[in-house]
């Protein structure tokens, strides 16, 4: 396949550097507003998925006038085939750490929060004991900041920042109506950046090597190097720091089998790509003026031929229908509707045309839902019942 | 005054509040955006989403009920895409809804019925999901019916149970396509902390919450010849059962309503309003004693201080949550339970009427009357005392359905022998009350001189705030209560449960110094209890409290031991406050009860 843009790996992110503790020093030593500075010329964006710039969450918490702020790491890595943040975690602690604790001193918080995906539960001892060795650190240079983790339940919405938030006060992790945002109304009612595990490790390369070499990755609009969760029908299925903006075709090239068919870019809550699609499709954020650019969370999911795209999308809509918190109607029948629907449309008890009104609802699920999980049902569903309606129906 | 901003609401300009919240904005200019999930009482949840309007340069609508204007913003709140989102949420709401109206109590007066038939839903084809969950029923309760397959999930209730009330019977659980409004490991109604205040029925926007009803039993006790069927009538009725049959709220229809009951064929209308006054006699002589006891007596055994104990609601509440406490609550019954008491034997002797074929109705503001009603211990009487309880609603469907043009009756007085009442009895029906009129009566036995307020208003009591405090010195009392002299009777008033906790744990903690409390499980009193016409709002609750305090100034006597059937029951029948026949049929016990 000839492309104009090759794979480019970057390994930033898991290459092993022992020097945590000169990075938390020297960041903190510097005034917050160089270090805002850095990441805003970074040109970082939340890594989660969302896409949001770091620098500036960071930047507007900053200027909240509050004597008590929170750090929290969003670690309540759910969407399905993602399964970077775990290795994050559990292989380089201390760059999150770091990163969490040189954004309490940027924002003005003295405690950060891990929220750990309950199913992570197995990580929690090693990662208590690098809280710990870095605590002592902290103490050691006389900077007062500490980490809890917080476990979560194993919902999906808690991963939803408000939600999240909702969890760790110990209520029903529901979301919140937005606004007031966490900037300004977050964790207990306070100023909070919840950044992603693997936006926080991205920060930790900035702050060390400075924002231009992570600037220099990448393309306009997506900067910098992201990893991808590849699974699916791939003969190496893992995890690989990539740099953004490359294009579907040369990803399929390099991690396809073949017969990939189509590949599910962003997770269940993501976008289906068909074959015929791969060479406009760039991975990267809204903004690339040729083609289309998708963002991710880094779930790569690879189908090829074997696949039945009715089983993938039942699958996904399974998942929805009972991971949404339940409280927005949009969300909480609109996925039942949709579920029930496919399956009706199946076995003939509603005809192709019934397609097209769930399209329509799906789209207006996409403008009216609270949240982002029901706002982002309407991805997948959309773009595997436009690109294969045919296996919906026979 | 908070800044000013500017907005534009379907092309035309207006200035609000920095803060407002589009819904408010929109009604400013005209403009309705239709809602579920909100309500006046609450506190916002944007979770139906039917109030989404669109924001113009933003992809995703907005839900006007929890987005506040910002400056410049312009809103349309009936585009293209506002329309066709609105109508697909109606669309889904109905088809998770159990759709068979004709046969819901609800019928005609559900607002998911009202927005289907604005939006003209016609070909519903959605999936109808109610088969695909194991609804069942929940009428365990005396009080409240719950049908979850006609909950919408707005969440209304729980936020009533726990904002408006502190209980927390009703809770979200589940999520996603098996989230539910449901209890305490899913028991029944009636087997878990609910207080059958009824707010929730009163908040529900559909039939999921209902009163359990009694209109049939009632139609047939009247219909049934060999009956003597007596009713009653709670203050707050009054002011409210107009808002039922085509009057504005705060419309007084007293006289209407007795007409009304007359014309239902009942054989005798009287007024719980006497046994309110009667209520004075008993708790005010019980306060004068508890005083005495602890104050002179310095008796340990008695506990002040002293709360009132008209609110079944609020009953149930401190049965559950402070069954340590129970002392502190008055022995007096409520003013219902009381009436039942007296006419199944004062009444059924002055008319010489077998006790056995009264059947004793009383019309209340209330559903936790159905339960008080229900209770084991109120068979004093040797009958069960109260046969059946009817809210305000139920009575204005029974008044619809016998064709009553209610709006041109005529006023009619109450019976004789029990329907005499004072402008005492009446402002029962408004949270301070019971602790006004009490005080009119206690600080004139006492001192023999009229309450130290203008035109009898005890004017601190009044009010809407959550809890209030007032305090009455007593000087130169008559020579009975001279040990009262120079103190200082400090009173309280809490209305809504949430509230009543606050005063409940300041008693706990030892930091309350009242002597005499007055509770209220609902907001506003009895005037804004969970029996009352739908929709209760805090101005709606307003305009019934000054149709209340209007009713009182407006009465000949004001003051409870002025209440001439009042003399009369003492002077032939109770002989005195606290007496052996008040004791057996006026007073009552607690029961301590479980949280869970």
């Amino acid at each position: 396949m000839s492309t104009s843009y090759q794979l480019k790996r970057a390994d930033f992110i898991f290459k092993n550097e022992n020097d945590w503790e000169d990075v938390l020093r020297k960041s903190i030593s510097r005034p917050p507003n160089e270090l805002i500075n850095e990441l805003i010329s970074s040109e970082l964006k939340g890594r989660g998925g969302a896409g949001f710039p770091t620098g500036l969450k960071w930047k507007v918490t900053s200027e909240e006038v509050n004597d008590v702020k929170y750090v929290i790491c969003n670690a309540d890595e759910g969407e399905p085939g993602t399964f970077k943040d775990r290795e994050i975690l559990s292989r380089v602690p201390f760059k999150v750490l770091t990163a969490i604790a040189i954004c309490g001193h940027v924002i003005g918080a003295r405690t950060g929060f891990i929220y750990l995906r309950g199913e992570y539960f197995f990580l929690q001892n090693e990662l208590n004991k690098a809280i710990n060795e870095f605590e002592y650190y902290c103490k050691e240079i006389k900077f007062d900041f500490k980490i809890k983790i917080f476990m979560g339940s194993g919902a999906y919405i808690c991963g939803e920042e408000t939600a999240l938030f909702e969890s760790m006060e110990g209520k029903r992790g529901e979301p919140r109506n937005k606004p007031p945002y966490p900037s300004s109304f977050g964790y207990m009612g306070k100023p909070t950046v919840i950044n992603n595990v693997e936006t926080l490790a991205h920060t930790y390369t900035i702050f060390k090597y400075g924002s231009k070499r992570f600037y220099d990755l990448g393309v306009q609009y997506s900067r910098g190097s992201k990893l991808f969760s590849v699974s699916g029908d791939t003969p190496k299925p893992g995890i690989y720091e990539l740099e953004l903006g490359m294009s579907l075709a040369d990803f399929v090239e390099e991690f396809g089998d073949d017969d990939t068919k189509a590949v599910q870019v962003g997770g269940a809550s993501g976008f289906l790509v068909p074959r015929k699609r791969f060479a406009e499709t760039n991975i990267g954020f809204q903004g690339k003026l040729v083609g289309i650019s998708l963002p991710t969370g880094g779930s790569m999911m690879l189908f090829n031929s074997s696949r039945s795209m009715f089983n993938v999308l039942d699958n996904y809509l399974n998942f929805f229908a009972e991971e949404s918190c339940g409280q927005c109607t949009p969300c909480r029948v609109g996925c039942q509707q949709l579920l029930k629907g496919i399956k009706a449309v199946k076995r003939g008890e509603k005809n192709a045309q019934y397609l097209d009104k769930m399209l329509k609802l799906a789209e207006t699920m996409q403008f009216t839902a609270k949240c982002g999980l029901g706002q982002s049902v309407g991805n997948s569903f959309s773009s595997i019942v436009e690109n294969f309606r045919e296996e919906m129906i026979y | 005054m908070r800044k000013k901003i500017k907005i534009s609401i379907n092309g035309e300009s207006v200035e609000v509040e920095k803060g407002t919240s589009i819904l408010d904005a929109a009604k400013q200019t005209g403009v309705i955006i239709p809602t579920l999930c909100y309500h006046k009482d609450l506190c916002i949840a944007g979770n139906c989403r039917v109030c989404v309007v669109e924001i113009v340069g933003q992809k995703r609508l907005a839900p006007a009920c929890a987005t506040p204007c910002e400056d410049g913003m312009d809103v349309l709140t009936n585009s293209f895409k506002v329309r066709n989102s609105r109508k697909h949420i109606i669309e889904l709401l109905l088809s998770e809804h159990n759709t068979e109206c004709t046969s819901c109590y609800k019928n005609g007066g559900c607002e998911l019925q009202l927005l289907a038939s604005e939006y003209k839903i016609m070909n519903q084809d959605f999936i109808n999901l109610v088969p695909f969950h194991n609804y069942t029923i929940d009428m365990f309760s005396p009080s409240i019916i719950k049908d979850d397959s006609k909950c919408i999930r707005c969440q209304r209730c729980v936020r009533t149970c726990a904002e408006l009330q502190g209980v927390n019977a009703l809770t979200m659980s589940y999520k996603g396509d098996h989230a539910k409004v449901t209890t305490f490991f899913e028991k029944a109604m009636n087997d878990v902390v609910c207080t059958n205040c009824g707010q929730c029925v009163n908040h529900c926007p559909t039939g999921a919450l209902v009163e359990k009803n009694y209109i049939e039993e009632v139609w047939n006790a009247i219909a049934d010849k060999t009956k003597h069927v007596v009713v009653q009538t709670a203050p707050a009725v009054r002011v409210g059962l107009g808002e039922e049959l085509g009057f504005d709220p705060g419309t007084r229809v007293t006289g209407k309503m007795v007409a009304a009951l007359k014309r239902l064929g009942f054989d005798a209308v009287m007024d719980t309003d006497f046994t309110a006054d009667l209520t004075i006699m008993e708790e005010g002589t019980e306060l004068l004693t508890r005083l005495k006891g602890a104050l002179v007596d310095k008796n340990p055994t008695i506990k002040l201080p002293m709360a009132t104990s008209c609110s079944p609601g609020w009953i149930k509440y401190i049965e559950h949550m402070y069954p340590n406490y129970l002392d502190h609550l008055s022995t007096c019954k409520s003013p219902q339970q009381m009436f039942g008491a007296l006419v199944k034997t004062y009444y059924a002797k002055a008319r010489n009427l077998d006790p056995d074929k009264i059947v004793s109705v009383s019309i209340m503001p209330c559903t936790a009357k159905k339960f008080e009603a229900n209770r084991p211990e109120m068979h004093d009487s040797n009958f069960r005392d109260i046969d059946y309880v009817l809210t305000t609603r139920e009575l204005a469907i029974m008044i619809k359905q016998a064709g009553i043009d209610f709006m041109k009756l005529k006023d009619m007085h109450f019976d004789r022998l029990m329907g005499e009442s004072t402008g005492a009895g009446v402002i029962f029906g408004a949270t301070g009350g019971v602790m006004e009129a009490a005080l009119r009566t206690a600080y004139e036995i006492v001192t023999g001189r009229e309450v130290p307020f203008d035109n009898l208003n005890i004017t601190p009591v009044r009010g809407i705030e959550g809890v209030r405090e007032a305090s009455i010195k007593i000087e130169n009392p008559l020579k009975a209560w001279s040990f009262l002299d120079g103190v200082e009777l400090k009173c309280a008033v809490a209305h809504g449960l949430v509230n009543a906790k606050k005063v409940m744990d300041s008693i706990v903690s030892g930091k309350s110094h009242y002597h005499f409390i007055e509770f209220m499980a609902c907001p506003g009193g009895c005037l804004g209890g969970g029996g009352q016409p739908i929709p209760t709002s805090p101005e709606i609750r307003a305009k019934r409290a000054e149709a209340i305090y209007a009713e009182d100034e407006g009465m000949p006597v004001r003051k409870s031991h002025l209440n001439p059937e009042v003399i009369k029951i003492y002077k032939d029948f109770l002989i005195t406050p606290l007496g052996e026949k008040s004791h057996h049929l006026l007073h009552t016990k607690y029961t301590p009860r479980n949280r869970f």
